[in-house]
């Protein structure tokens, strides 16, 4: 049976892990390639990096650093971060990243989308979303690391996305992410329900229950954290075995 | 012991060389006929579009050379179906080694997302390529279509409906999965075909 995955994310900053608050307060959480291992030994089911370096060496040393977790890493990976041409991807992908994400340059550009896809398959091809619930209720897209607000729905944007050849959506909900509260349980059940594709939900994971209710309740396929892993919060083996004793498909 | 993994546009190369680097397996990625032919052990890698994939290997004529190896060659994901009779992806004639057929899923319940992405088991295990694998041992896929169950079947996987996960006729063998991306159980199957 296919299972649920489980994604530790790392935020890279000049080659360092590092985890923000609400997207802002940065904290240092260590080196990545050695994280990266110890969760793939712990029995992570993928993981993603996410660049915000924004030097001109970011290309460089993206792609260092790629190169290295892919000779260490022997599980998916997924890489995103200022992505937004063709060559950025073909850099990455031989380097070793299996899949790259793309947010804010696919939304100004959606064409970026059908190129990718097309050049790479759309298994390769992950689109995430910044979303924000406003206070007439409707959950908008956000671009820019959270920073710039748009005026289209998020379910508008991840169809339209999925009908250009995303082959999975990574949604985050800036009202939960760094909160702990929990998952966005509902904008997470209407992408998942509606979409062809996998959805990972992402943004306010605090507890062991909560992930067991963003794939009960809201029907995600996989789930992504940063914090609660990093400063040991939730230890990977224990999340699982405590999701598979609620019945969730999971791979231990 | 020369490994060669087959050189054309197949997306995971990169992976599977650096995953043989991790069991200690040097490989060359080569489209030469001659080193191809020489090799110990071949690795037929992909990911991508079947009939894209079977062009470019015909206009390299690797489609004839492929065919004719002696040798253990090792079919992954797409590189396994191309090993197959025909696939519906785009109506496309493949090598024919295997006489299953690739067909496309069909989202038999809502939930079924299609591709398949994530960890799956693989059951029914039937070849030296799974010594010391458990039965439903997680493997890690990415497919949009598969390999209908027939006589060569040697491991199979559920997804809305039974299918091969790796098939298995003379010196060539294919994995529907990835065993470059499926953690110790992966490394374990790579180790295993480099030691047939």
């Amino acid at each position: 049976m296919l299972t649920k995955r489980i994604i530790p994310c790392l935020d890279i900053k000049e080659g360092r892990t590092v985890k923000g608050v609400n997207f802002e307060q940065i904290r240092d959480a260590g080196d990545p390639v050695e994280l990266a291992t110890i969760y793939a030994n712990e029995g992570a089911d993928e993981l993603v990096f996410l660049d915000i370096t924004a030097t001109n060496e970011r290309r460089k040393t993206l792609s260092e650093l790629v190169n290295k977790i892919a000779h260490h890493i022997n599980i998916p990976f997924t890489v995103g971060g200022g992505i937004s041409s063709i060559e950025d991807v073909q850099f990455l992908l031989k380097n070793g990243a299996d899949k790259i994400s793309i947010n804010t340059s696919a939304f100004k550009n959606p064409i970026l989308i059908d190129q990718l896809a097309m050049e790479f398959g759309t298994q390769c091809v992950v689109l995430a979303i910044d979303t924000k619930q406003e206070s007439d209720g409707n959950w908008y897209v956000y671009l820019n690391g959270g920073r710039v607000k748009t005026n289209t729905l998020c379910i508008d944007w991840a169809k339209e996305a999925v009908g250009r050849g995303a082959g999975e959506i990574l949604l985050t909900s800036m009202n939960n992410d760094g909160t702990k509260k929990g998952f966005a349980l509902d904008i997470t059940h209407q992408l998942s329900t509606q979409l062809s594709v996998p959805v990972i939900a992402s943004g306010g994971a605090g507890t062991m229950q909560d992930f067991a209710d963003v794939f009960n309740t809201a029907k995600a396929d996989a789930a992504l954290a940063a914090s609660i892993f990093h400063f040991k919060e939730i230890a990977v083996p224990s999340l699982k075995q405590f999701l598979l004793n609620k019945g969730i498909p999971i791979r231990i | 012991m020369k490994t060669v993994i087959i050189q054309y546009n197949a997306g995971n190369i990169q992976s599977v060389l650096f995953a043989l680097e991790r069991i200690g397996v040097e490989a060359i990625v080569t489209d030469d006929e001659e080193q191809i032919l020489q090799a110990d052990k071949v690795i037929f890698p992909g990911v991508g579009e079947a009939s894209t994939a079977m062009q470019y290997l015909k206009q390299r004529k690797l489609d004839q050379l492929i065919i004719q190896l002696k040798q253990p060659v090792l079919g992954i994901c797409l590189g396994m179906q191309l090993m197959c009779k025909f696939s519906e992806e785009n109506n496309t004639q493949c090598l024919g080694i295997f006489d299953e057929q690739v067909a496309k899923f069909k989202p038999v319940e809502e939930q079924l997302k299609i591709p398949q992405i994530g960890w799956n088991n693989i059951y029914d295990l039937q070849s030296n390529l799974f010594k010391g694998i458990e039965n439903n041992a997680y493997c890690y896929f990415v497919h949009g279509y598969f390999a209908t169950k027939g006589k060569h079947t040697i491991a199979s996987t559920d997804y809305g409906i039974a299918y091969s996960s790796a098939l298995h006729k003379d010196n060539f063998y294919g994995v529907q999965f990835h065993p470059e991306k499926s953690a110790l159980v992966g490394e374990q199957i790579l180790k295993n075909f480099i030691e047939l």
